[in-house]
Order: structure tokens, then C-alpha cells, then sequence
């Protein structure tokens, strides 16, 4: 091999390893910052030593026992080793020096715990969402700081910064490395996910910037939820969020034009929708159906997903039983989104009057105040009912709020075309 | 990006047709299945009869002929696949590696076609079809 083709098979490596690789040892070491520094030196040995030596049998095995050595090491520099001691001494492997531990040991399953506690401690609520997204980026998806930075359109010192911060809140604030139990499960459980969808609508729909979707994140939040769904599969919402993630992605290739411009769920060429997502979707939520985990807040947000996954054209869209969904979801997530959107799918299914009356009710929602997608709604319904004078302040309103370039322009085409209708009339 | 892996297994061209994988080779692959699950890059899975159970359909001469296996002319053929969902080929490459190999087996590694990668006549040919894979759904 190359040297460019050795660099770009490490980095392959890596991205399946590391993961695994800081979660071993941040249970040997019960600090994940210092875990990411070993795995990192890891990986410098490799690239150090793999160009010459080629790449080892079992490449985990290999950083496993590298990082393990300048683990002993560093706590030996560190003078931490009496504090650690303890720790290290009751584990198994960490005095094997073989470099070609069998696969399986790599395979079993503990590393999934290990993994889980992983996602769990850089999901922790003692930090910021931004900072979880962006350590869950680096820790579990094994990106770079600065393909994080370009993911979120920051500069790449401001990621830099968040992640240092974040590790060291944790070491500060002493998170153990564990799974929490019982209802604290439930709140840490509610706060991985979270961040999951977050990541994954930062690339769905970009709050900001020149494109209105960056498919990659979308790619990586979808792969940690199915990650999280691999070691957690009878959890309901895991399955919910992962079923809400891929038929909402089914969509991506449907949702621009060749030139980056918004197509809108009814105008999309619905061939153009990813069939096997939305059956690997429609699987999850029969699995939730069966777990009995149907009314949980992402598996009914699945399920109106799925409601217009199961459409092949728009005019089959079942409107009455997604305000239905919308209706339970109010109720055990109340919020104006939701309420919002509970009035979109009330005007499909009963009318744009009754939609109107929903959306007016919002009116003075402090929490919609600077939500562009609210004067959009009512500029929509407004058009419906021919009241093409308001329906053009509210979509020049929509247009001001959006922090997107592409759905900003979108939304001034619609209240130039108000403008027209309203000549014509 | 999406590959199919395809397991060509040693012998499977001359495998009876009720030939079956051992426990023990099963319990191999389900390993390594579970860790591209537990990865989060597996999409699908299935493996395959063998050839001698199959049959071959094609056109000879203007005529179609259908011929029941074994197929003696064949050097390798499919025992199954896997879907992966991968940032890179190289990705791909590297968990193919950590299949449980016997001697003699290949997997060949191909991308699935995007429409992004036609050329624009060949999406315009493509556009406006109910995609035939959506009916599964």
C-alpha cells in the first residue's frame, strides 16, 4: 500500500475502533478525557508504525494494547498510579502484553457496556446540549474536531474549546462512568437521545448557514442510534427516535432541488424517497408496538412519519390520523411545536379554517415569538383561504425570522407569489 | 455511503444442495454480524442457499433457457451479503477484513448506485417511476 492508501485505511480503522477503544478505557482509567488521550497516542503509534510494519491482524487488539502500555506509563509519570492501582490490578487484560488478543475479546460483551457508558456520560446533563453533541461527535462517532466544526459551522478553536471543557466538567464534577439505574436511567436515557436528534436535525433542516441540509450528520446521528438501539433494543424511544431518524431521512434525496432549494413534503417526488429506510422504520415501529411502547414521545413521532411514508402520493395521506398522533402527543409533550403542528395537520384534515383557529390560538406563544415556521403556517393557510394580502405580511415576516439562506429565499418566493394572486384577484 | 459486501465462500459451486454451514461457523459470523450492528453501519443481511439448489434463467440464442443447478462453469458464486452503511470504501475495506474467513473465501466490495451518480438523461429517464422497491414497504 501507499502511504496516502495506509492513511486513509488507519483512519477506517480508527472510526470502528474508537469508540470501542475509548470506552475500554475509560473503564480502566474512570476518566473519559484521559481515555481520549490514550486512544489518541494510540492511534500516533499506529500511524508511526503501521506504515512500515503493515497493517496488524486485528488493528483493535493492536491500539488496545498500545494505549494500555501508555496508560501504565502515564499514571506512572503521573505519580497517579497509587490512586489507580486498585483499578488497574482488578483487570483481567491489562497486564497482557500478547498484541493479538483474540477478535472475540474484542467482541464480547462488556465492550457493549462499556459503549453504553459511554454514550452516557457524554450525554450528561451536567452539560451544556452543545457541548454533549459535540463530545458524543468526538468520543462515539470518532470525528475530528474540526470535522465537527464544519458539521456545526463553528470555528474549529470554539469546538476545540467545548470538548476540553466538557472533559474536564466531568473529570471536575467526578461523573462516574456507569449506566444509571431506575428513574435517573430514564432522565440520562431522555438526555442521549436528545442529543442524538439534535444532531441529526442540525443536518435535517440547518438552522443556519448557505445549505439547508448537511446529510452527513444526519448520517452520524443515525448510525449512534443505531448503535444505542444494538445495546439497548428493548428500550421503546431508542427504537422510536431510530425509526423517527430513518424515515424522516428517507426523504433527503426528495427534499432539494439539483440546486439546493427546499422541495416541501407535499411537492416531493415521493419515488425519490428511500425505500429501504422506511422499511427498516416501519420495522422499528412494529417492534415498539409489540414492546407496548407505541405512546412514547418518538415513537408517535415515528408514527406520523410513518403515516406519510405508507402515502405513495399526497392525496393518500392519512390527515385525521396524523392530528390524532398529534393530539396524544400534546398531551404527554405539551408544546407549542407540536401544537403548531397539530394545527397543520388539522387544516389537511378538516379544513384551513379550523387549521386557523390552532394557529391563532399561538399567537402570543412567547416561545414562537422568533419561530419563523409560525407566520409560515399562517401565511400558508391564509393563502388557502384566499387572504393573499395577509398571507404575504406573514410569509415576509417568516422570511425575516429564518436563519436559513435557502429556506429564507423559499419563503420570499411565497409571499411574492400572495402578492401576485392578490393583483390578479 | 451504502456497499453491499458480497461473501463468495469457498466450494459453495460444488456444495450440495442441502449443504449447511456448521454451529460453529454460524456462531462465528453472528459475532462479527453483531459488531456491525452494534457499530451502527448494518442495514441488511441474508445468506443463501447454495447454487446446486438454484436455478439460472438466461437468454441463448434468442431463447430463453432455464437451467436447474449445479452450475458447472462457475468459479465463484453469492452465499450472501451484507448492506453497510459507511463514510468510505476504505471503511468498507476495513470491515470486511474482520469477516471470519475460511480458507478460499473472497468478499467482493461494491457501491450501491445513487441516482446523483448517473448522468442527467439517465435520472431524467428515471424520473417520475414509483421507485418498484417502495411496494416492499
Amino acid at each position: 500500500m501507499t502511504a496516502p492508501d495506509i492513511h486513509r485505511a488507519i483512519d477506517a480503522v480508527w472510526r470502528i475502533e474508537s469508540a470501542r477503544l475509548i470506552a475500554g478505557l475509560a473503564r480502566m482509567v474512570r476518566d473519559v478525557g484521559l481515555a481520549e488521550e490514550l486512544a489518541q497516542d494510540a492511534l500516533v503509534a499506529a500511524l508511526e508504525r503501521w506504515p512500515e510494519n503493515g497493517i496488524p491482524d486485528n488493528p483493535g487488539a493492536w491500539l488496545m494494547t498500545a494505549a494500555k502500555h501508555r496508560a501504565i506509563d502515564q499514571l506512572r509519570r503521573k505519580k497517579l498510579i497509587e490512586r489507580k492501582h486498585e483499578a488497574l490490578a482488578h483487570e483481567p487484560e491489562f497486564e497482557a502484553t500478547d498484541e493479538r488478543l483474540e477478535l472475540e475479546t474484542m467482541l464480547d460483551d462488556d465492550i457493549g457496556d462499556d459503549l453504553l457508558r459511554l454514550i452516557f456520560t457524554a450525554c450528561h446533563p451536567v452539560l451544556s446540549a452543545e457541548a454533549r453533541a459535540a463530545l458524543t461527535l468526538r468520543l462515539l462517532g470518532g470525528l475530528t474536531t474540526d470535522e465537527i466544526a464544519r458539521a456545526f459551522l463553528v470555528p474549529e478553536p470554539t469546538i476545540a474549546q467545548r470538548i476540553v471543557r466538557a472533559k474536564r466538567m466531568l473529570a471536575d464534577k467526578q461523573i462516574p462512568f456507569e449506566v444509571p439505574r431506575g428513574e435517573e436511567r430514564d432522565e440520562r436515557l431522555a438526555s442521549v437521545l436528545e442529543v442524538i436528534y439534535l444532531i441529526f436535525n442540525e443536518g435535517y433542516a440547518a438552522t443556519s448557514g448557505d445549505d439547508w441540509m448537511r446529510p452527513e450528520l444526519c448520517s452520524e446521528a443515525m448510525r449512534l442510534g443505531r448503535i444505542l438501539a444494538g445495546l439497548a433494543p428493548l428500550e421503546p424511544e431508542v427504537l422510536g427516535l431510530l425509526a423517527l431518524m430513518e424515515i424522516q431521512a428517507s426523504r433527503l434525496r426528495a427534499r432539494t432541488t439539483p440546486t439546493g432549494e427546499p422541495i416541501l413534503l407535499p411537492d416531493q417526488d415521493r419515488s425519490r424517497w428511500d425505500p429501504l429506510l422506511i422499511r427498516r422504520g416501519l420495522a422499528a415501529l412494529d417492534r415498539i408496538g409489540r414492546l407496548g411502547g407505541a405512546n412514547g414521545p418518538y415513537a408517535l413521532q415515528a408514527a406520523i412519519a410513518a403515516c406519510h411514508a405508507r402515502a405513495r402520493v399526497v392525496e393518500e395521506t392519512d390527515w385525521a390520523r396524523i392530528a390524532a398522533l398529534y393530539a396524544g402527543l400534546a398531551s404527554i409533550m405539551p408544546s407549542p411545536v407540536v401544537e403548531l403542528n397539530r394545527a397543520v395537520a388539522v387544516a389537511m384534515a378538516s379544513g384551513p379554517a379550523e387549521g386557523l383557529a390552532l394557529v391563532d390560538a399561538l399567537a402570543d406563544e412567547p416561545l414562537l415569538r422568533n419561530y419563523h415556521l409560525l407566520p409560515s403556517v399562517r401565511g400558508d393557510l391564509l393563502s388557502r383561504l384566499q387572504r393573499h394580502d395577509e398571507a404575504r405580511s406573514e410569509f415576509e415576516r417568516a422570511a425575516s425570522l429564518a436563519r436559513n439562506a435557502r429556506e429564507r429565499h423559499l419563503l420570499q418566493q411565497r409571499a411574492a407569489a400572495c402578492a401576485q394572486a392578490s393583483d390578479s384577484a | 455511503m451504502r456497499f453491499m459486501m458480497l461473501m463468495l465462500p469457498a466450494g459453495q459451486c460444488t456444495a450440495a444442495p442441502d449443504a449447511r454451514p456448521s454451529a460453529e461457523a454460524v456462531a462465528k459470523m453472528m459475532r462479527f454480524n453483531k459488531s456491525l450492528q452494534e457499530a451502527g453501519v448494518l442495514l441488511a443481511l441474508d445468506g443463501l442457499h447454495p447454487p446446486s439448489a438454484g436455478v439460472r434463467v438466461n437468454l441463448e440464442q434468442g431463447k430463453v433457457k432455464v437451467a436447474d443447478g449445479p452450475f458447472a462453469e462457475a468459479k465463484e458464486v453469492v452465499g450472501g451479503y451484507w448492506m453497510i452503511d459507511v463514510s468510505s470504501r476504505d471503511e468498507a475495506v476495513a470491515w470486511a477484513s474482520r469477516c471470519p474467513f475460511s480458507p478460499g473465501d473472497t468478499i467482493e466490495i461494491r457501491q450501491v448506485f445513487e441516482m446523483a451518480d448517473f448522468p442527467a438523461d439517465v435520472q431524467e429517464a428515471a424520473e417520475g417511476f414509483q421507485d418498484p422497491r417502495q411496494t416492499a414497504a
